[in-house]
């Protein structure tokens, strides 16, 4: 009891003092989670987009396919990258295995298809109410696509951080194609596996903080996003 | 008389042949034939389930007819618009909303931005330009709806039971706003179930009985004394379906 007494006062005054180690660590965490948001959103949005549009045959198991992999464990997204990027697989050229750029990659991966899947979801709802309006107009499935975005854009925003939250919070893809090394491939979720393992609570306390006050404030900011949302609307 | 003399790149009249409209093997629309001219606006009246709105579609190219076919005497994709019952507003400004199709037909922002002045105050929504469209009253989103039809300038105007949902006040102005649209050189061809209002409005009415048209006359005519007994029902009230 007296120990994790200490270890929360160490890790608070870690957070306090903004010790270099940790906020490297953070960072880095942060530049990952974010670009590999970016990269997704950029497959995942206009995809889900489309699919919420398009019939086409095969839709049917296109959703179901993509609803599954919604559930894609890290790890195993992790093993996929990790092959791909490994010396001998088709990437392996390019050297990225165990450089932030694998991870990025990694957590693409993971939430691409969360980021399409959700988008489908929150735009078929507005298409349905559109389609008719927008054929009147003459608009076909591809000017449809960018105005349900944009039309759509508060509830595809809470999707983003969705996608951001579950990249930022995952540990097992990161691990592998990181490599958790310190310094260069070390993030916040790696890092607290470790620290915990090697039993140095205080910097794992300290990560899983911060972690926290992140996923608290990106609920937050989709709960503000929701509630000005209402203004457009109605 | 310019009205007769029909411009050279007119798209009336419009010409429904032999249409027919089946939905899981049930007829909502049988053989119509129509012809629609320029001019005074065209009023399609009927108890409920007459068909009237399929028959807006059917004309609008929303809907695919199963029998016969719309013949327009031109281009018409590009020049004619519609308003439904229900407004359906995008989730931007109201100045956005009218803008969107304009943009969409490629019109020069300045050319757009022009019209859409024009096209809000036509309606009296000017002063409400930056609002955002969806929360404006349901009367104020059925003008707007018809301002971005009219900033279009469509040469055929489709509405569908624009009032329906307005109360007396909402559905003065409306009617107003599609009178001068009309007065202005654009064909109205619109359904109602308010016979006073197609009264007010009407050049020439389709009278539409489960699904067919059993009378198409000009308005005094139709008013005075209709041809099908169906109709002289439905005048006096006593034809609900």
């Amino acid at each position: 009891m007296q120990d994790l007494a200490s270890a929360f006062s160490t890790a608070a005054s870690l957070v306090m003092t903004a010790d270099p180690a940790v906020m490297r660590i953070v960072l880095l965490s942060l530049q990952v989670s974010l670009t590999a948001t970016a990269i997704a959103a950029l497959i995942g949005l206009p995809l889900g987009a489309l699919l919420a549009v398009a019939p086409f045959r095969g839709r049917g198991a296109v959703l179901v396919a993509l609803n599954a992999l919604m559930g894609l464990p890290p790890v195993v997204a992790g093993l996929l990258v990790y092959l791909l990027l490994s010396r001998s697989g088709p990437l392996g050229n390019f050297g990225l295995l165990f450089t932030p750029g694998a991870m990025v990659i990694a957590q693409a991966v993971l939430i691409t298809p969360i980021l399409a899947a959700l988008t489908r979801q929150v735009l078929e709802g507005l298409w349905e109410e559109y389609a008719e309006q927008l054929r009147s107009f003459g608009a076909g499935t591809a000017r449809a696509v960018p105005t349900l975005l944009w039309d759509g854009r508060f509830a595809l925003l809470t999707v983003l951080l969705a996608g951001f939250g579950r990249a930022s919070a995952e540990v097992g893809a990161v691990m592998i194609v990181g490599g958790n090394i310190e310094g260069f491939t070390r993030v916040m979720t790696t890092a607290i596996a470790l620290e915990t393992s090697k039993g140095d609570l205080p910097l794992a306390l300290a990560l899983g903080m911060i972690l926290m006050a992140i996923v608290l404030g990106v609920n937050a900011l989709a709960q503000a996003l929701r509630d000005s949302s209402r203004r457009w609307a109605a | 008389m310019g009205r007769l003399m029909r411009a050279p790149d007119s798209i009336l009249p419009l010409q429904a042949l032999r249409l027919g409209y089946a939905a899981r093997g049930l007829d909502i629309l049988r053989a119509v034939d129509l012809r629609i001219e320029d001019g005074a606006p065209t009023l399609i009246i009927g108890p409920n389930g007459a068909g009237k709105s399929v028959l807006l579609r059917l004309l609008h190219g929303l809907l695919p007819p199963s029998a016969g076919e719309v013949r327009w005497s031109g281009d018409a994709r590009a020049r004619q618009a519609m308003v439904f019952q229900r407004p359906v507003l995008l989730r931007r400004s109201v100045a956005a909303n009218a803008a969107y199709p304009l943009a969409l037909a490629g019109i020069a922002r300045a050319e757009r931005e022009a019209r859409v002045r024009a096209a809000l105050e036509l309606v009296g929504l000017a002063a409400f330009a930056e609002r955002p469209a969806r929360r404006l009253s349901g009367g104020e989103q059925q003008r707007l709806a018809l301002a971005r039809a009219a900033a279009m300038r469509p040469a055929v105007l489709f509405l569908d039971e624009p009032c329906a949902s307005l109360d007396p006040a909402a559905t003065r102005v409306v009617e107003e706003v599609v009178g001068r649209l009309s007065l202005g050189g654009t064909k109205i061809v619109m359904t109602t179930h308010d016979l006073g209002q197609a009264r007010r409005l009407a050049g020439d009415v389709v009278f539409l009985h489960r699904g067919r048209v059993l009378e198409h006359a000009p308005a005094t005519e139709f008013f005075a004394g209709p041809a099908a007994p169906e109709a002289g029902a439905f005048l006096r009230g006593e034809l609900v379906w």
